[in-house]
């Protein structure tokens, strides 16, 4: 397996909790791997731990090439080629649609971020990415004045301005109508085309087996199967914790 | 005529104290109750090196900018780790500590005696001794300080500054060090209002530590608030506002023995309304 994201007996308790207990994974490039389990199964933990959300409490992890990560600060995440949307929704509520998309466009440094205005190279990405989830003709609008849906559109363009290698999208097909879902898992299968990574997290078994090359189940923040979709969504142990039939 | 120049004055020097404070507080997000400190830093190192040494104001002005700067470095790396609550908190705890200094450390301030005889600018040999000429020295830092806000508010930094306040968390993940960020921002404001200190230390010719107490603070923050946080229009609207109420409050009449106090009331009054009916302010862009 061409591996581009490991995990190691990673551990993450919270008050005694085992939120994430010794999982060990390991991440395919330039496929789309599913993250499910029932609700408090960990996985969006292990996400948070994987993009430095919070520290991670014992175990390593390994990211294209780098291994023994002990610690990911999540200001980093970008070095090693990772970007994420939210469960919740967070985008920069009180900026506009085109800021929201701009402001990871542009230099990280302080003191040239102090001297630069977005050029017409980061405007024309912005339109691109914008487009492609239609929302740029509501660039101008703030934020917190789209609706749920948009939102959650918004944030995928935010993370596909970001050109990383990996992307971590949590739920993001929840609340979505159906031409929505469509449009999403159509970019989620063109990152797959272009040699991208992607790891989701999703409760709709029939999006799992229409996406996914490759599935971890997780329950109790432990790893309970893994496998193709089609084989890991018939075995009994994941059908009695996750489907619960 | 002169009484209007001298508030023309105050306007200039609580422009630039609130263009400073807005690029913290309305853009980033940060709750800072402390901007009386180094404003009064600013004001001190002016006093002290044109009574004590043979420093001329503009050079005292830039040495108050690095003093303030190098002490706003110091205590912004503590401040940059909080947030919300617990930075509004810190950063009033700092603005006391430097209040004691200015009050204490009587070597160097003469404590409450204060400073006196504190000189009028020069430039190749013109003296800015009036107040028509110190209007238009005042109205110049505060247009070049205005200038430089929004220059800031415009860059890709100013960007990333509205970013925090939106949601620190969620900027971080898209590669910002935002720690950086935060102190970089809380030193070039706290150099802002050194600016400020100086020029009304050189203008009153005679400071104290009264000046730079908590409640100058809050004044400052109340011009923002009122003017409209996240907003350039908003501080000279907020400092406009609050200059001239004074003026308006003449004309209702208090009895003299209250005044003062009465005048405090209202500024309370107008914040709680504001709070209530319009919390962005008259221009606002954000609210806290």
């Amino acid at each position: 397996m061409n591996s581009i994201l490991k995990t190691k007996k990673i551990i993450k308790h919270f008050d005694g909790v085992k939120a994430v207990d010794g999982l060990s994974v390991e991440i395919e490039k330039g496929k789309i791997t599913g993250l499910i389990g029932p609700n408090g199964s960990g996985k969006t933990t292990l996400m948070n731990l994987l993009t430095g959300m919070f520290p991670f409490d014992g175990g390593f992890v390994a990211v294209d090439g780098v291994s023994g990560i002990k610690k990911i600060r999540s200001y980093d995440i970008p070095a090693f080629g990772i970007t994420r949307t939210f469960q919740d929704v967070r985008l920069f509520e009180q900026m506009t649609v085109l800021d929201n998309i701009l402001v990871v466009l542009t230099e990280r440094n302080i003191v040239s971020a102090l001297f630069e205005r977005h050029k017409k190279i980061h405007h024309e990405k912005a339109k691109e990415v914008l487009e492609r989830v239609g929302l740029w003709e509501k660039k101008n609008e703030l934020a917190i004045n789209l609706s749920y849906g948009q939102r959650k559109l918004l944030e995928i363009a935010r993370a596909l301005a970001m050109n990383s290698e990996i992307y971590f999208f949590d739920e993001p097909f929840a609340g979505l109508f159906p031409e929505m879902v469509k449009l999403v898992s159509g970019i989620i299968k063109e990152l797959r085309t272009h040699g991208k990574t992607v790891v989701l997290i999703e409760h709709d078994m029939g999006l799992i087996r229409e996406l996914c090359d490759y599935v971890f189940v997780m329950e109790s923040g432990k790893l309970l199967a893994e496998g193709e979709p089609e084989k890991v969504l018939k075995n009994k142990d994941v059908i009695e914790a996750y489907l619960g039939e | 005529m002169d009484y209007f120049i001298h508030l023309g004055i105050l306007f200039a020097i609580y422009v630039i104290l609130g263009a400073g404070l807005n690029l913290l507080v309305g853009y980033t997000g940060l709750l800072s109750v402390t901007h009386a400190a180094f404003y009064g830093i600013g004001a001190y190192t002016t006093a002290i090196l044109l009574t004590q040494t043979g420093f001329g104001f503009f050079s005292s002005v830039i040495l108050g900018i690095f003093v303030t700067m190098i002490t706003a470095f110091l205590v912004g790396i503590v401040l940059s780790k909080f947030k919300d609550d617990y930075y509004a908190l810190a950063s009033l705890g700092f603005n006391i500590i430097v209040f004691s200094a200015f009050l204490n450390w009587q070597d160097l301030t003469k404590g409450p005696l204060g400073i006196p005889g504190i000189s009028r600018p020069e430039l190749f040999g013109f003296s800015f001794s009036s107040n028509i000429s110190y209007f238009v020295l005042a109205i110049l830092f505060a247009g070049l300080i205005y200038f430089i806000s929004k220059f800031i508010i415009n860059s890709s930094f100013g960007r990333v500054l509205k970013a925090i306040r939106e949601d620190e968390k969620a900027i971080q993940v898209f590669g910002y060090n935002t720690q950086f960020y935060k102190l970089a921002i809380f030193v070039i404001s706290a150099g802002m209002a050194s600016v400020a200190g100086s020029l009304f230390a050189s203008y009153i010719t005679f400071i104290d530590p009264s000046s730079f107490y908590i409640i100058e603070s809050i004044f400052i923050l109340t011009i923002i608030i009122i003017g409209g946080l996240a907003n350039m229009r908003g501080v000279l609207l907020g400092a406009l506002f609050l200059i001239l109420l004074p003026e308006a409050l003449r004309f209702v009449g208090f009895p003299s023995d209250i005044a003062a106090q009465m005048r405090q009331v209202v500024y309370g009054l107008i914040l709680v309304l504001l709070m209530l009916y319009r919390p962005k302010g008259f221009l606002g862009e954000y609210d806290l």
